[in-house]
């Protein structure tokens, strides 16, 4: 059973309000916080509000997430509670609207707990960036959650919070969820609208949700997927009951292993587990078939090249004269411009702008943004001619472990081969879903489906499935002593 | 001798009722500062852009009347650059798709038709506007500048021309004649004093050889009038330079409208690297043949056209077919008034003399006023059957546009109607010769002319009801017997 359904449950049999519902999640983030800096903002006065507008509502089916909190990523615009991207240039900034994503979560009765740590605007793959500190793995403390969206998987992996949100732009939900042991989807670009999303690669941001179980995936899911006019690249799409699908036989498909996903860089440990995942998944009668992606090595090249061009443009807005950090000592307009944005930009987020803005130069364009957008055409019709051979695709979310603070961050290249396995599923634009698959020496190892453009019901169906024969959603980390 | 080439950049706020991609209300002009805004055209995080539909209707309503050719695939493109007017730190506008390309627009030049033609016309968000407090008037000497946002996102049509323009003054006809046109499909306002209608001029010197010369922009430039004083100075400019044998400079100018000259505003060095990309929270536009044909049904006859038609067949002189396409609503009020009264001389006579005599001393547009054909044709009429005077006519013409009130019905309560009365109009004319006995003597030693003073005193004692050549006989035969 689903943390929803049986939260739900004790709300019919009024065994507990949604009161102490909240209450007992705010302890868990009590306890944890000190260790692991999941959440950026906790506010109780929030909360309260939250709780009592809930409390006004009356419980019916269609409220299918009443009274449940949900863990919101810190650069998703909530109204009135302060949203930073975990950057000092927005670290007073205090949104006046909800991204659309959370007003139909409140919609449908949910509370947003908190907001949780990122990498500033959502640029890196370990949580590091961020300009409040890192956030810990639960699972070893001295280790990495992955990134950007670390604090949202951590929130889920100590049970902080039973759902999340999360951004995925290259690879920030599922890798994290790999590295935490908790189950996290990147939907198809245009699937839930991007408004009060802050942009960091327009083309391939998508919001996704974080879980222990499928079933709470796919009902939160369900709430934040299709098409919302205010986004003009969300597509006029009407999901499917997204658990219909769960429970049913998955026998007879055919799922594609990309020998180029599968052989270089992965670590000989992440192979091991897997390979008992693979078993697992014969098990449930899918035909495992090799298959080739020639073009996914350019991958990361490509993305580098869109996703930095595209956040040039997009932290533009943050330039200290509407909104956000200011150094008010500048006499002159470009000081101004350079001084606030110096002093409110962390390294990473300075160095991609630069990037970015270089690769869009006059005389640079055709030979790198113009380029990329042409390999990543080229990228998509890989998978598309692909999707025609198999029903899904699957490799290791990361091709790593869950890597020790400090050890990558020096190294910007090394930083970003992390996301090597993940970045072609954003530059093609289809789903994709990260679900823990086992563990080495006590740190989780997830395995990565992909699927064909609005094939998040089969993402479910197959996740659903190996999770039964694979579950380790009870499994909570035990580095903290008394928890 | 040096021939200038001038390409113009024209700017034209369209006629939507909401942004160019949020829905506040563009209608800005008299809104306080920062009070038609939203997340959205304050470039808030987390906004997205949504095109008005309405905008890209009128755009492409417009390149179909300008005989462009409308890409049936477009997109939106990002120009990137800092300023503080520009709160995204980009510009949504439209880099090498443009909406519409070719086309071209033909106006007189002395009685000559003269066709400029046109490079593209695309779309793009107007900017905000920034109040500079202290010293001068621009931001590099302000003490301190305040933003107002609520023309941020007005959508804007720009319309670029290829360098096909010669003189000074064939760029204003040229932007008279733009604007007019604009009006008549109303899709722009076109006030250029409101800014809602703004132009860069490009302008460049050929020389004798025939070679294209170095070319500087000017910007800031305000009213029609600036236009043709801003070229040409910059082109007297650029000649002397030549002429010194020294260079132009390829740079962008600033026109000072107090001091009446160019000055350097940035070199080509400083010139901006815009580093456009396609617009990635736009889907490409795509243009249905459907569509075009929709809007096409839309187009009404242009300025130009209805002109040619007044004068060729209703013959109508140049000047009077001029003055009543000037304005759409003008033209259309003559037609109207044509269905009620078949003598287009006549009819063009009374607007383009007394109601534009009318609209000069009121200083009114005609679309400012509220006129009914019906009314203004009776008063014609009345006229015609010698119902009235024409002085009285136009009296009462007068009164109508102020009052509203029907002119017949001023001619009765006022007892305005024309004195036919021979024997009553005999008196007059006696005692008017009785009483002015000077004017009398110096008609009688040969000034003739003096007879225009003596009429102009019986139309006063009968309040011009009297007809002036009624007047005139009897004066003269009354005269003549003394």
């Amino acid at each position: 059973m689903g943390i929803i359904k049986e939260i739900h449950n004790l709300y019919l049999k009024k065994e507990i309000t949604v009161r102490e519902v909240i209450e007992k999640y705010l302890k868990n983030i009590e306890n944890w916080e000190p260790h692991v800096h999941a959440f950026l903002t906790v506010n109780l006065d929030y909360i309260e509000r939250e709780i009592k507008r809930v409390e006004g509502l009356k419980f019916n089916e269609d409220l299918t997430l009443y009274g449940i909190p949900v863990a919101i990523k810190d650069n998703i615009l909530t109204e009135g509670l302060l949203t930073t991207c975990a950057s000092k240039i927005l670290a007073n900034f205090i949104p006046p609207y909800d991204a659309e994503v959370i007003r139909r979560l409140k919609e449908k009765g949910a509370i947003i707990i908190g907001k949780t740590n990122l990498d500033e605007f959502a640029m890196g793959s370990s949580t590091e960036n961020s300009a409040f500190g890192p956030t810990k793995n639960p699972w070893d403390l001295e280790r990495v959650p992955g990134g950007s969206s670390g604090g949202s998987a951590v929130a889920i992996a100590t049970g902080e919070s039973p759902l999340a949100l999360g951004s995925d732009t290259g690879g920030s939900i599922r890798q994290p969820a790999s590295f935490t042991g908790v189950i996290g989807l990147k939907p198809t670009y245009g699937l839930v609208s991007r408004y009060g999303l802050v942009a960091f690669a327009s083309s391939l941001d998508q919001i996704g949700p974080f879980a222990r179980k499928v079933e709470d995936l796919a009902i939160i899911l369900q709430v934040i997927a299709g098409y919302d006019p205010k986004d003009s690249t969300s597509l006029p799409y009407s999901p499917p009951n997204y658990l219909d699908s769960l429970g049913k036989s998955v026998k007879g498909w055919k799922i594609g292993i990309p020998k180029e996903m599968w052989e270089r860089g992965v670590e000989d440990s992440v192979l091991e587990v897997l390979d008992s995942a693979l078993k697992v998944l014969r098990d449930l009668g899918v035909e495992l078939i090799e298959i080739s992606l020639p073009t996914v090595e350019y991958a990361l090249p490509t993305y580098y090249l869109i996703a930095t061009s595209e956040a040039s443009s997009n932290l533009a807005r943050y330039d200290g004269i509407h909104y956000g950090y200011r150094n008010k000592n500048q006499k002159d307009l470009i000081s101004l411009y350079k001084v606030s944005r110096g002093e409110g930009f962390g390294s990473e987020v300075k160095r991609r702008i630069i990037l970015g803005t270089y690769a869009l130069s006059a005389g640079y364009y055709d030979a790198y943004y113009l380029k990329a957008t042409k390999v990543r055409t080229l990228i998509r019709q890989d998978f598309e001619s692909a999707f025609r051979k198999v029903d899904l695709i699957i490799s290791p979310t990361s091709p790593v472990l869950p890597f020790r603070l400090g050890e990558r961050i020096e190294d910007p290249l090394k930083m970003y081969l992390i996301d090597i396995l993940t970045i072609p599923v954003n530059l093609a634009g289809i789903p994709a879903i990260s679900v823990p698959a086992g563990f080495k020496d006590n740190l989780p190892i997830g395995l990565q489906f992909m699927g064909p453009f609005f094939s998040e019901d089969k993402l479910l169906q197959i996740s659903y499935a190996f999770q039964k024969l694979m579950d380790f959603s009870e499994k909570y980390p035990n580095t903290v002593e008394g928890l | 001798m040096y021939l200038p080439v001038i390409g113009l950049e024209v700017h034209a706020q369209l006629l939507t009722k909401s942004k160019m991609f949020c829905s506040c209300s563009t209608d800005h002009e008299n809104a306080p500062p920062n009070t038609l805004v939203c997340p959205i055209c304050m470039g808030m995080p987390g906004v997205l852009p949504v095109p008005n539909k309405k905008a890209i209707e009128l755009l492409i309503k417009t390149a179909l009347a300008l005989n462009c050719e409308i890409s049936p695939f477009s997109k939106f493109d990002r120009k990137n650059y800092f300023y503080p007017d520009l709160p995204k730190g980009y510009q949504i506008s439209q880099y090498d798709l443009p909406l519409a390309r070719g086309g071209y627009v033909e106006f007189e030049v002395d009685s000559e038709i003269k066709r400029v033609r046109l490079k593209r016309i695309h779309l793009e968000e107007d900017t905000g506007k920034l109040l500079h407090v202290g010293e001068g008037d621009r931001l590099a000497e302000a003490e301190y500048s305040l933003v107002d946002l609520n023309r941020c996102g007005i959508p804007l049509m720009e319309i670029v021309t290829e360098p096909d323009i010669h003189s000074p003054k064939e760029a204003r006809l040229f932007l008279q004649e733009l604007r007019k046109i604009l009006r008549y499909l109303e899709v722009s306002s076109g006030d250029m004093e409101k800014g809602s209608l703004r132009c860069d001029a490009n302008v460049s010197v050929m020389t004798e050889k025939g070679i294209l010369g170095i070319r500087t922009e000017i910007k800031n430039v305000n009213s029609f009038y600036s236009l043709e004083k801003a070229l040409e100075y910059e082109i007297e400019r650029q000649i002397n330079l030549l002429k010194e044998g020294k260079e132009v400079i390829q740079e962008t100018r600033h026109w000072d409208e107090k001091k009446q000259i160019t000055v350097t505003l940035r070199g080509k060095e400083e010139a901006e690297d815009y580093r456009y990309f396609p617009e990635p929270d736009i889907p490409p536009i795509i243009i249905s043949k459907e569509i075009l044909e929709e809007i096409k049904k839309t187009i009404p006859p242009l300025p130009l056209q209805r002109k040619l038609l007044l004068q060729n067949t209703l013959f109508l002189s140049p000047i009077e077919s001029e003055i009543i396409t000037s304005e759409k609503e003008l033209c259309e009020f003559f037609d109207e008034c044509l269905k009620l009264y078949n003598n287009p001389k006549n009819l063009s006579n009374w607007i383009t003399v007394e109601l534009m005599s009318y609209l000069n001393d009121q200083k009114l547009n005609f679309r400012d006023l509220n006129i009914e054909p019906k009314r203004f044709v009776k008063i014609i009429e009345m006229v015609d059957k010698n119902e009235i005077t024409r002085p009285v006519g136009k009296e009462i013409l007068r009164k109508y546009l102020d009052t509203k009130e029907d002119p017949e019905k001023i001619v009765e309560k006022e007892g305005l109607k024309t004195v036919s009365d021979l024997d009553f109009l005999k008196e007059i004319v006696k005692r008017v010769i009785d009483g002015n006995e000077r004017a009398v003597l110096d008609y009688l030693k040969g000034k003739k002319n003096v007879i225009n003073f003596l009429v102009g005193q019986v139309m006063k004692e009968t309040k011009g009801r009297a007809s002036l050549d009624l007047v005139k006989n009897l004066l003269e035969e009354e005269l003549n017997k003394r």
